[in-house]
């Protein structure tokens, strides 16, 4: 194994608004699809797994393939107290499970997560003892993934790559509801997968203050527009809540390489830091929650105002993790932050 | 056999309809481009109209003018409506000659009482709303995106020829909700005018006064959805605001349009008495007590499945009211038979025009009177 552990080094304060939305502690379980035994033994902390590599951007500016094999190498045993990764990538899933890798792709090849995590995901997946044919990347549609780089396939031998657009997939027939969220959801998640990977970006957002890991699941809905006041709150949250997505999302990896830490989503080059990091969870929210203090930190480094007094506070995140959802945890007393170097 | 959902059914109808229609309308399409659509002669990635009311922000952000919303829309973002888009400051309209729905509909449907009845009028729709009602019967094509839907190629000389060659007196611009395609319903109203033909809007008035005003000079009669006289149905129902459509038909009324209301009953969230009275009271002295009113009846759709179909009674109990506190033109809407669908004579009480469903049976207007007592019935009539 690359790399030591700093546990905790990255110091992140909580943001004011927290102590108003902190989640209650009442000792009901989390409503999140754990497995079984991790879950035991991480009962009372959600982990998170930051790591940072100063190769994995190469000299041409792209994310390099060997680094980011060595960090998921890294990451993902830690995550889950596995002894190697092929037995953490046995951990999470099965040989039987079809799986989707949910990517974020709306900003474009400068803004988007790397084509090269095709490979590395794929492998993991290979060890876990899944056949090419049963790994889908996919994003709401077949252009964007096409345009960030990542190769369209949606039949014939290899892993598959295609958009909710694409012929065969499509939106499920009727809206799925939960709280205030209603809306008909991508058949690549209800249907054609029976596990997903969440492989988002971290980048500012304008309207939602932060994209990650809970933002990008706006991409397997019909209707995100409908669902962008208050700060994406509660919507994102209700959107969670929903079996289809609580129950097959089991892993969480947020892209933190080149991070859009203000004019987001959009790709503005004046407000990117190379910050060569990947964050890994079983939490969303958790994730996210890291995840803003993370952007919070870098737009402090560069002078900008934190996300809250800008007026813009992700606060689904902190819904997200109420006593009404525990869909995630949301303190820093329920959050283990494990920070390694690849 | 082959099964298929409601919602597959009802898409296959609709796409067939389409494509009936067009055949039938001899529109001057190219084939059809899958999914029922028919393709784009300057191709499906050309550029798409540029939005009329907005203005630009700093950092390639926009803010839309057309709405009360004012969404701010970042770069490669849609606005609330998803059929606008900020791409790298500008915005655009991507349903601009794009109708998702055209049908030849009785005048009646709208429904215009008081406006040229018995005329057809050439029905058209994009996809897209700027509101999000729970009880949405056209949520198939007002939630979605364009480019989750069929559509076709339809600019507004040749909307406006093919309604003229069908024998329409108008053009519709309904089912989802216009506003949202404000550009291509301005521009297609233009060109339908220049052939001599009517149009008519049938909207939530969910709009700024700026557009609104536009509109105004543009079209001949236009039919407000009034979803609730309270702002909490509108703020929980139909992610909207009540005020600005209050505005609106203010606005209506000053600039002298012809128009009529709309009232969805929708039992236990807007029909209360009270409310109701409210709103009459404040139709009569804010607007006038000639602007008819429709109270129509509810079905169970969408997000609200749960409701069931309003009764009569509460129907009737509104008309009561409306009738009560001293509107003139009262009506009941989807439930065919009803005495409650006809024209009555303010002065003589004698139906004017008495109606089945979407069809009239007799019409005793003569150039806007009375046939019995020469009473002036407002309206367009010719």
């Amino acid at each position: 194994m690359k790399g030591g552990e700093e546990q905790g080094k990255i110091n992140l304060r909580l943001p004011k608004s927290q102590g108003k939305r902190r989640a209650k502690a009442t000792g009901r379980p989390l409503d999140f699809a754990l497995p079984l035994s991790y879950a035991a033994s991480v009962a009372t902390k959600s982990r998170v797994i930051m790591v940072r590599s100063n190769r994995i951007l190469n000299r041409g500016g792209e994310v390099d393939e060997e680094a980011l094999q060595a960090v998921v190498d890294l990451a993902l045993p830690r995550l889950v107290d596995a002894p190697s990764p092929a037995a953490a990538w046995g951990f999470l899933f099965t040989s039987r499970q079809t799986v989707g890798v949910k990517v974020n792709c709306i900003g474009g090849r400068l803004l988007s997560p790397s084509p090269r995590w095709v490979p590395v995901l794929v492998r993991g997946l290979k060890q876990a003892g899944l056949e090419e044919e049963r790994i889908i990347f996919w994003d709401r549609s077949s252009r964007e993934l096409r345009e960030a780089g990542f190769p369209i396939c949606q039949e014939g031998a290899g892993v598959r790559c295609f958009g909710t657009d694409a012929s065969g997939a499509g939106y499920g027939p009727e809206p799925m509801q939960n709280g205030s969220y209603a809306g008909l959801v991508s058949r690549i998640l209800t249907h054609l997968t029976s596990a997903q990977i969440d492989l988002c970006l971290l980048k500012d957002h304008n309207l939602s203050g932060l994209s990650g890991a809970l933002k990008n699941l706006y991409g397997a809905i019909h209707n995100p527009n409908k669902y962008h006041d208050h700060h994406c709150d509660p919507y994102l949250a209700d959107l969670y809540g929903l079996p289809s997505f609580r129950q097959k999302f089991r892993l969480f990896i947020c892209e933190a390489v080149r991070v859009q830490y203000h004019g987001g989503p959009g790709f503005k080059p004046r407000w990117v830091e190379d910050y060569c990091s990947i964050l890994f969870s079983l939490d969303p929210v958790a994730l996210d929650y890291v995840s803003w203090q993370l952007l919070d930190r870098i737009r402090r480094a560069h002078g900008l105002p934190t996300l809250e007094e800008e007026g813009r506070p992700p606060t689904y995140i902190l819904t997200a993790g109420d006593a009404a959802h525990r869909l995630g945890r949301c303190s820093w007393s329920e959050i283990e932050l494990m920070e390694l170097s690849a | 056999m082959e099964t298929i959902t409601r919602r597959q059914f009802l898409r296959r109808v609709a796409c067939t309809s389409c494509t009936l229609a067009l055949a039938e309308l001899s529109l001057p399409l190219s084939s059809p481009a899958g999914k029922g659509g028919t393709a784009d002669p300057k191709g499906p990635d050309s550029p798409p109209a540029e939005a009329r009311y907005y203005r630009r922000l700093p950092n390639l952000e926009v803010e839309c003018q057309l709405c009360p919303r004012r969404c701010r829309v970042a770069d490669l973002e849609r606005g609330f409506c998803g059929v606008r888009e900020n791409r790298g400051g500008t915005y655009y309209t991507l349903v601009h000659s794009r109708p998702a729905a055209l049908n030849i509909d009785p005048i009646e449907k709208k429904p215009f009482f008081h406006f040229l009845p018995s005329t057809l009028t050439f029905s058209l729709a994009t996809a897209g709303c700027n509101i999000h009602c729970k009880f949405c019967q056209n949520w198939e094509l007002s939630q979605v995106r364009p480019e989750q839907i069929s559509s076709f190629y339809l600019p507004p000389a040749a909307a406006a020829t093919e309604a003229q060659r069908q024998s329409c007196a108008s053009i519709a611009y309904t089912y989802s909700e216009p506003v949202v395609f404000f550009e291509y319903m301005v521009d297609t109203a233009r060109a339908a005018r220049k052939k001599g033909l009517r149009n008519v809007v049938v909207t939530n008035a969910f709009i700024d006064p700026e557009p609104l005003r536009e509109l105004c000079r543009q079209v001949d009669a236009i039919k407000v959805d009034l979803k609730a006289f309270t702002d909490k149905f509108y703020r929980e129902v139909c992610n909207g605001e009540l005020k600005p459509v209050l505005q609106s038909l203010q606005l209506l009324q000053k600039h002298g349009i012809w128009y009529e209301i709309v009232y969805l009953v929708v039992p236990t969230l807007n029909d209360q008495e009270e409310p109701i009275r409210k709103m009459c009271l404040w139709i009569k002295r804010e607007l006038a007590p000639d602007v008819p009113l429709h109270f129509t009846r509810f079905q169970p759709m969408y997000l609200l499945k749960n409701l069931p179909p309003t009764p009569i009674e509460s129907l009737e109990r509104a008309r009561q009211i409306a009738l009560a506190e001293g509107l003139r033109f009262v009506y009941l809407g989807n439930v065919p038979g009803h005495e409650g669908e006809n024209t009555y004579c303010p002065r003589c009480r004698k139906t004017l025009i008495r109606r089945l469903g979407y069809t009239v049976r007799e019409n005793n207007v003569r150039k806007g009177t009375c046939r019995f007592c020469g009473e002036r019935i407002p309206g367009v009539w010719g």
